[in-house]
């Protein structure tokens, strides 16, 4: 018997169409069209969601975030994905899909609410075509599968996304996801991004195989892209989505790429790797090669640097903002949208607890005033 | 007696069990070269090996399914789940597996599988990360259940739940975890308390506040303001809720009369409820009140910063102990 591990003679194919030095590449399967204004839009993209992530992380650490989960390293597998996307399709995402979430048009501020503890989530997903996070590792992957199958039931041309990590490959929900969407035939795109790490958790500990060749087991073509590459992302994604709409089923993307940051917030990553990895990996910055490319074939000038830079400061400087002042919710709001209906023991809890912060009523508890934190914690 | 966080007592007591038999194994994800989020297994793999301490795959259901296959064949695993809205996935492992095969075996196999679970609310994080699923499991048959409240009891009933050729879902109480307290490391658990005991924590004769995990201390700090009101409330830390002590709470109960039980899981359909049907069952003509319960709403864990109002506080359990002295 043998083993098809992907380190034998020949290296799994990864596509790329912009090397870490910025040159562009054609690859048969994925031609793509893209205008330098369309590039530049990328790029503008791509530097406005760090941007948001260093704001939130730098609010983490002055309180005003409970935790955040960090996109450092994943911005061209998010912004490539997300802008390949047509406005009906639905996406899935995990609780890191910041980038992702950008291009369906949710307000940052949003995001950070949940991580702030303000909110659940909160946003429509059918308004947006984007899904709440998901934190119950790869349980979405089920999720978008059904609504796949509804898209399907529809004969609406849509077809919807789901993202997931390295780590969630191993979990239950997610293989029966493959078996599902492959059975059905369902018009669904399977977005792995491969960040290397599930927590302190190498790669080889979820899989002996490169992940996007678990894809032919459960009968659906896989692909590994350059998730550091944004028109790679972008055109294999396009193409795996134009595949669904067209009947032809779910594809598998890998999008292979590194966490540069922490897990979380309260992950301390010194403790499980080695700081040469996140040097080699920062030569492949997702940012730094589309701004080459810009340059020298784009003759872009500095002026539009400059220009995205300024606009990152100003949505960095609103996001803090917004969340600095953002107030808590009154208490009673523990009770709202827990049914559609009434539910008459739930309405007498709340009564009871209205009736208790009224007695206290002149003395701080219940003013709706934020209280300080609770201890350090520990978070996926 | 040494000076120990709950969490270094838990990763002392894991030590021991080590140590002492071959046959544990600790597994879980990233249990090894980290140490566990919350560093309970910090340093243990370095010193037992990858083969005993194994960091496993990313699925819940697997760590407790093989941790069934692994005990068939003479191991004794100790699960860790990362955190307690995460063991949902092994639900199924657990209660149509774990808990049954002793019954349906006929007593011929026996599953000494521990599952540790970082439990309830209080460190401000997002959800699924503050949940407190203990009547889930206390309603399975073939599961013991407990929850240690302080250093002391975790490194000895972490080793007792090791020892126990039962299923064992062990609560450990998240927001807790740094609270430090006296351990005697050195004497063995031979002599300790049985884990399917109760502990009365504080004496006192008017009222009894049963609780349990990470409302012991505000239960203990209830009672100290109580004392100054010249109420004496009788602190009980259950440790076990399944089997529950009867015999220590009914005692307590007898004594005082009067009854609050309090835990962050909502009430409706808790711990609380079977509780105190059996202390209304057992102590009819001793109460001068019904049993009264303090705890979590019928709603799912809100956000963090709404969780004060959530997680009974020691304003919300001292109402409810002026409550009982209202009939």
């Amino acid at each position: 018997m043998t083993m098809e591990t992907g380190t034998a003679a020949a290296p799994p194919e990864l596509i790329q169409l912009l090397t870490p030095e910025g040159e562009r590449l054609d690859h048969p399967g994925y031609p793509i069209d893209l205008s330098d204004e369309e590039i530049k839009s990328m790029y503008r993209d791509l530097v406005l969601v760090r941007r948001i992530d260093t704001e939130a992380i730098a609010l983490q650490r002055q309180g005003e975030l409970g935790i955040w989960a960090s996109l450092l390293g994943q911005e061209a597998a998010q912004i490539g994905s997300g802008r390949a996307l047509g406005p009906d399709d639905m996406a899935f995402p995990t609780y890191r899909e910041h980038g992702v979430a950008w291009c369906r048009g949710i307000d940052p501020v949003q995001l950070l609410e949940l991580y702030r503890g303000v909110s659940h989530g909160g946003w429509n997903p059918e308004e947006h075509k984007f899904h709440l996070y998901t934190i119950v590792i790869g349980a979405q992957t089920l999720h978008a599968t059904g609504y796949a199958m509804g898209i399907q039931r529809d004969g609406a041309e849509e077809a919807a996304i789901v993202y997931f990590g390295d780590g969630a490959t191993s979990q239950g929900d997610v293989n029966e996801a493959f078996v599902w969407a492959s059975v059905f035939n369902a018009p669904l795109v399977f977005f792995c991004q491969n960040n290397q790490w599930a927590i302190s958790e190498p790669l080889e500990r979820q899989s002996r195989i490169p992940l996007y060749q678990r894809a032919r087991g459960f009968g659906f073509p896989g692909v590994r892209v350059d998730g550091n590459d944004v028109l790679a992302c972008y055109a294999v994604t396009r193409k795996a989505m134009d595949a669904a709409r067209e009947g032809q089923g779910p594809t598998l993307i890998e999008a292979y790429t590194y966490r540069m940051g922490a897990h979380t917030t309260t992950d301390d990553p010194t403790r499980y790797r080695l700081a040469s990895d996140l040097e080699a990996w920062k030569l492949k910055d997702p940012i730094e090669r589309v701004r080459s490319y810009l340059v020298r074939a784009g003759n872009v000038g500095s002026d539009f640097f400059a220009e995205v830079d300024a606009e990152a400061d100003k949505i960095g400087a609103t996001v803090r903002d917004a969340c600095r002042t953002m107030a808590d919710p009154p208490p009673l709001a523990i009770f709202d949208e827990v049914y559609t209906e009434d539910n008459p023991i739930m309405r007498a809890e709340r009564e009871e607890f209205a009736a208790y912060l009224e007695s206290f009523e002149g003395s701080d508890e219940g003013s709706g005033e934020t209280s300080p934190r609770f201890g350090q914690g520990a978070a996926r | 007696m040494t000076k120990l966080t709950l969490s270094k007592a838990l990763n002392e007591g894991l030590r021991k069990a080590l140590e002492n038999d071959p046959k544990v194994l600790i597994m879980g994800e990233d249990v090894g070269k980290l140490g566990g989020v919350f560093r309970v297994t910090d340093g243990l793999q370095k010193d037992f090996g990858e083969h005993r301490v194994v960091d496993t795959p990313l699925a819940e259901s697997g760590i407790v399914g093989t941790a069934i296959g692994l005990a068939l064949r003479g191991y004794r695993p100790v699960c860790e789940i990362q955190f307690d809205g995460f063991v949902y996935p092994a639900f199924d492992q657990i209660v149509s597996q774990l808990a049954k095969m002793h019954y349906r075996s006929r007593g011929n196999v026996k599953l000494p599988v521990t599952i540790r679970i970082p439990c309830g609310g209080g460190i401000g994080a997002v959800e699924h990360h503050s949940e407190s699923p203990e009547a889930l499991f206390a309603h399975i048959a073939g599961l013991r259940v407990v929850a240690c409240a302080d250093a002391s009891d975790a490194f000895t009933m972490i080793q007792q739940s090791i020892s126990s050729d039962d299923p064992v879902i062990f609560f450990e109480p998240k927001r807790r975890y740094w609270d430090k307290g006296e351990v005697d490391t050195a004497g063995g658990v031979a002599n300790a308390l049985p884990m399917s005991k109760a502990r009365v924590a504080m004496e006192g004769s008017d009222v009894t506040l049963l609780t349990y995990g990470p409302l012991v201390r505000s239960a203990i700090e209830a009672a100290l303001a109580a004392r100054q009101d010249g109420r004496g409330v009788e602190v009980v830390d259950l440790r076990s809720l399944s089997p529950l002590d009867m015999d220590t709470i009914t005692a307590s109960v007898r004594k005082t009369g009067r009854c609050v039980v309090a835990h962050e899981a909502p009430t409706y359909a808790g711990m609380g409820a079977e509780i105190a049907a059996r202390i209304t069952e057992q102590c009819f003509y001793n109460l001068e009140a019904p049993v009264l319960r303090v705890g979590g709403f019928a709603t799912p864990y809100p956000p963090s910063r709404l969780e004060e109002h959530y997680l009974p506080d020691l304003d919300r359990i001292l109402d409810a102990v002026d409550r009982t002295f209202g009939y």
